[in-house]
């Protein structure tokens, strides 16, 4: 079973990506696969590597790198939602990379089930 | 890094893309970045139908104007949804009459859909995307 997983809010201001990350986290930990998430809408501040939250919090954006460093999920990130928000190349966390909304598609065409995380 | 590269890469595979649109068209991003989905899932030939259901049936409705809310007015794309193939519009009943409004007031044809007829066209489906 290969999972594709949306994400379409940001980090802290929407519990979206936390549940994303667990449904991922826990998916691949159970054995199933989950190639890539795709991050659109402000889903897209996941990627950023500039947020510095309080120490005794989770840190999203190092949790998502570190998801892909141990299981080689691709962490895409929409092209055209990043330039309306200023993520760009330069402020990307590690493994998080930029791409078309073509690679949403073809997580749909390709993947047995496509999962969304937003409001 | 171009969708145009990923067509060509295509698998043949045609999958029915079903886009439920619940949000009302200004206000939030949801509509109009939800709008570029669609198109390019239209793009890789896919079997494409939208659904709009709460307050998404205000993204069809005739008459828009942003002008006093100095935001871009994506309101005729919809008109322009048949030139990518997109001919599968529905709307939601219960929406509709919650919000007193009726087919002549938006802007492209539609089929209006019971509860129960959406439920059934949303099992046909092989993926939802929700916005």
């Amino acid at each position: 079973m290969q999972f594709g997983i949306l994400v379409n809010e940001g980090p802290y201001s929407h519990q979206a990506s936390d549940s994303a990350y667990l449904f991922a986290r826990t998916a691949l930990e159970k054995g199933y696969k989950v190639p890539r998430i795709f991050f659109y809408h402000d889903g897209v501040y996941n990627a950023s590597r500039l947020a510095t939250p309080p120490q005794d919090d989770r840190n999203v954006g190092a949790r998502w790198s570190k998801l892909a460093a141990d299981y080689g999920v691709d962490l895409v990130v929409c092209v055209a939602a990043a330039q309306r928000r200023g993520i760009t190349d330069g402020v990307l966390g590690d493994n998080f990379r930029i791409s078309g909304l073509g690679q949403l598609v073809e997580m749909g065409i390709q993947y047995d089930r496509l999962v969304t995380f937003g409001d | 890094m171009s969708d145009m590269d990923e067509m060509e890469d295509g698998s043949g595979i045609v999958k029915k893309f079903m886009f439920l649109n619940r949000k009302a068209p200004h206000g939030t991003v949801y509509a109009l970045e939800g709008l570029e989905v669609v198109l390019i899932t239209a793009a890789f030939d896919q079997d494409v139908s939208m659904v709009f259901t709460d307050d998404g049936v205000y993204q069809l409705l005739k008459g828009i104007d942003t002008k006093g809310i100095e935001v871009k007015d994506f309101s005729k794309t919809y008109r322009a949804l048949d030139g990518y193939d997109i001919e599968k519009l529905y709307v939601d009943q219960a929406s509709m009459d919650a919000r007193g409004l009726v087919e002549d007031d938006l802007i492209v044809d539609v089929t209006v859909l019971s509860v129960d007829e959406m439920a059934n066209l949303m099992a046909e489906q092989d993926v939802v995307i929700s916005f």
